[in-house]
């Protein structure tokens, strides 16, 4: 099951600690990768960590949208296709809302939706022709609970989801799903900074009693992007323990 | 124009899956022929693609029936 065997996957954000886990579930299922991010030093060992078959180094900024827009041109030569986009790249400048700038605004909106929406539309091409495409977005709990101190983020995360659902009705008739994957708290260099005090606190607000693992998040993604995952478009999975149940 | 009229409706039959004989010069490819608008930027992806043309954005509105792309093609096709 979940054979990604041929299939071409662009993964943004890669350098981080649940975009790493993405590309590892999807190159151990088969899959050639092209992994983005700010990054390249990491996104080298990583690639090396994948033993540096099957998989691409295509760094870019997404806050730069010409470079956005020059991206699934560069990881589709390289792959020779594209069939999978994660668009898993995200950014946080907190702030309360009424100290909340322009810039802080501007910035999360620009990196977390609108580059998804420029990288989204630049590979339908190739999808629509083929036939076949996933497009996999990775949210957050937080687009649909909120967050005290994150309206930009939070903006940009329930953005995607209604950017998912509006895409998914146009596309479903081709084959190409697009759905998005809802990170609760996860365990990450983030989480890791807080005390124990802080982490007990945030794991007594959850059912399961723990924080998550990027590789949850990961294999909620490779079923996404899978062939069995036919028949699932316009949805948002919840990988949270049981904090919110929608 | 005869040949690119030819190779026009060929593909716009393959594609939609219609009549050889409904794919006429005035037929729109949305009211006449049952294309939605995804249908059109396919048929229009298969254009460039059969031509060798970049239809940009603006152009691919002002084409609605089929011989709007046959006249389009002839005018920008080397």
């Amino acid at each position: 099951m979940f054979d990604l065997t041929g299939k071409k996957a662009l993964i943004t954000g890669a350098s981080g600690g649940i975009g790493s886990s993405i590309a590892k579930a999807l190159h151990g299922q088969g899959a050639t990768l092209a992994i983005s991010g700010t990054r390249r030093e990491a996104l080298e060992a990583l690639a090396s960590e994948l033993g540096g078959e099957r998989v691409h180094i295509t760094p870019c900024n997404l806050s730069d949208l010409e470079a956005v827009d020059a991206l699934p041109k560069e990881a589709s030569e390289a792959m020779g296709g594209l069939d999978i986009l994660v668009n898993n790249a995200g950014i946080t400048r907190d702030n309360i809302f009424m100290r909340m700038k322009d810039e802080e605004w501007e910035e999360v909106l620009k990196v977390n939706l609108t580059a998804g929406f420029r990288l989204s539309r630049a590979v339908l091409r190739g999808m629509m022709k083929a036939r076949w495409g996933r497009i996999i977005g990775i949210t957050s709990v937080v687009g649909v609970m909120g967050n005290p101190g994150q309206a930009n983020y939070a903006a940009s995360k329930a953005g995607m989801i209604g950017m998912s659902k509006s895409l998914a009705q146009e596309v479903a008739s081709r084959n190409i799903t697009v759905n998005c994957v809802a990170p609760g708290f996860i365990k990450t260099a983030m989480t890791d900074a807080l005390d124990d005090k802080q982490q007990e606190a945030i794991s007594g607000r959850i059912p399961a009693g723990r924080l998550g693992t990027s590789e949850e998040i990961a294999a909620a993604c490779l079923y996404l992007a899978s062939e069995e995952a036919a028949y699932v478009t316009g949805q948002t999975i919840h990988v949270n323990g049981g904090m919110v149940m929608i | 124009m005869s040949d690119i009229g030819e190779r026009v409706k060929k593909i716009v039959v393959e594609h939609l899956g219609v009549e050889a004989d409904k794919v006429t010069d005035n037929a729109s490819f949305i009211d006449d022929l049952g294309a939605d608008s995804l249908d059109n930027v396919e048929l229009v992806m298969a254009f460039e693609e059969e031509f060798g043309v970049e239809i940009p954005d603006d152009a691919a509105e002002t084409i609605q029936t089929v011989g709007d792309a046959i006249r389009f093609i002839d005018a920008n096709s080397n």
